[in-house]
């Protein structure tokens, strides 16, 4: 079997990861944050710990401003919904996955302004044009770091200062980067980076969260769900303080427990290490892609400008037939289709037939690439 | 016999990072249940020596980590 389907859930997983799950669940089992006894605490030392890890892949200096959620899409829904009202005006790019799109399609039919920043149709992004949406005011510029379809890297350094220029706040949806991508949250001022745990992060689905920088105010976010947090628990108002104003009821603690073996495997070996083995790979899957008669490759080819996203077309061919004979004759994992981001496809001209997407993760082997191609290839052929 | 105190603080999360951030700086730390007569909370305090009260204070605001209040024992 290969595996090329990274950008849906990573996999396999570090060996260290189901074994860390396995080891909290057995050996400590307890509830973090709720109760004074030494299980309890072990188990907020592992969450801690965890966020700690967090803050030191993305150059982060405190723990309790990482907050954790079910995976991005629940970080991404706690901003906008949390912060956004009507009246408000928020800018996006035309990369944006589903989970960013279907909450702002929601709020336009409450009063809110979406605002579109073109891309090129290979998904690049100009911070300019992102800057010049910023005349009139925003309350919010939220943009995915990489297209989960098409690799293509957005420039969130670049866009970050124009935004702290213009005092406005900053979202990142970093679900195709967070693992694979350098992100430094002390250079660069992102206001707040949604991660998912279970992509490029490698630990267990069901994992994920929200980093907020230090000079970023939380109160401009009003919490989605309210409840018990082990803390204050005199009170019957929520706590206002991180993490703990934004994580009530008790947390995925075993898949957190599997997310930070996941960081310890990334730390260890290295993002730039992960980075440059991928972008090998990458660089092998399209000259190869590209050779064939009746193949397109959409996006970039420069690996420094993108991640191991590769969409592809063969003409004549429906996408969904390609993925099931790469998985039924082949043995090779894929997605068809639109990739929840309809958006992307429109921008890259592939609405509403889609692509097929190879994506790799940092288990890939050259020889998994060269099954990939002589499986297209054959399919290709007939 | 040294004399200890608590720092409480608002969560078992900011007691761990109130640990760490104190540990770091050579200050003897035990993380202990917290003293009923002091707080109805369930959760977790640092206990210190009473000699490092001043020291351990300055270093926790100087890396901006909030706690509630110290308390002698
Ligand atoms: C760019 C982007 N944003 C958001 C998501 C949603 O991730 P999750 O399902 O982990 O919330 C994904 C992955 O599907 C993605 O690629």
């Amino acid at each position: 079997m290969v595996y090329l389907d990274n950008a849906a859930t990573s996999f396999p997983k570090p060996q260290t990861v189901p074994e860390a799950i396995v080891s909290f669940m057995t050996r400590v089992g307890a509830n973090p944050g709720r109760s004074g006894h030494y299980l309890s605490v072990e188990a907020e030392r592992i969450r801690y710990g965890t966020r700690e890890a967090i803050g030191r892949l993305f150059n982060h200096a405190d723990p309790q401003r990482v907050v954790f959620t079910a995976n991005v899409t629940a970080a991404l829904n706690l901003v906008l919904f949390g912060m956004v009202q009507p009246g408000d005006r928020v800018v996006v790019t035309g990369m944006e996955h589903n989970s960013v799109m279907r909450p702002l399609r929601f709020l336009e039919g409450r009063g809110v302004t979406v605002t579109l920043v073109e891309t090129a149709s290979d998904g690049t992004v100009d911070p300019q044009d992102v800057a010049s949406t910023l005349d009139t005011p925003a309350r919010l510029v939220c943009t995915l770091h990489a297209s989960n379809v098409i690799g293509t890297v957005v420039p969130i350094g670049e866009i970050s200062r124009i935004c702290r220029d213009r005092g406005v706040p900053y979202l990142v949806d970093a679900a195709q980067t967070a693992g694979c991508v350098p992100i430094d949250l002390g250079k660069d001022p992102i206001d707040m980076l949604a991660f998912t745990g279970h992509k490029g992060l490698l630990g267990p689905t069901g994992t994920g969260g929200l980093v907020l920088s230090p000079s970023f105010d939380e109160k401009l976010i009003g919490p989605l769900v309210y409840g018990g947090t082990g803390s204050r628990s005199e009170q019957e108002y929520q706590p206002e303080f991180l993490p703990d104003r934004f994580e009530s009821g008790t947390c995925n603690i075993a898949g957190i427990a599997g997310l930070s073996a996941g960081l310890d495997y990334i730390l260890t070996r290295g993002l730039s290490e992960i980075r440059a083995h991928e972008s090998g790979l990458v660089h092998q899957l399209i000259a190869g892609l590209e050779a064939m008669e009746g193949v397109t490759v959409y996006g970039t080819s420069d690996p420094k400008k993108r991640t191991a996203a590769v969409s592809f077309r063969i003409a004549g061919i429906d996408n969904g037939i390609t993925a099931r004979r790469l998985s039924e004759e082949f043995d090779i994992m894929c997605r068809p289709g639109l990739h929840c981001a309809p958006r992307a496809h429109k921008t890259i001209g592939t609405f509403p037939g889609g692509t097929v997407r190879l994506s790799i993760g940092p288990f890939n082997t050259e020889a998994d690439i060269d099954a990939a191609l002589s499986a297209v290839a054959a399919i290709a052929g007939k | 016999m040294d004399e200890y105190g608590v720092i409480l603080t608002f969560s078992t999360g900011h007691a761990i990072r109130t640990e760490n951030v104190l540990a770091k700086a050579g200050i003897e730390t035990k993380l202990i249940p917290v003293p009923r007569h002091l707080s109805s909370d369930c959760g977790s305090a640092v206990r210190i020596k009473q000699r490092d009260r001043q020291k351990a204070l300055g270093i926790l605001a100087q890396n901006a980590v909030s706690i509630d209040r110290y308390e002698p024992l």
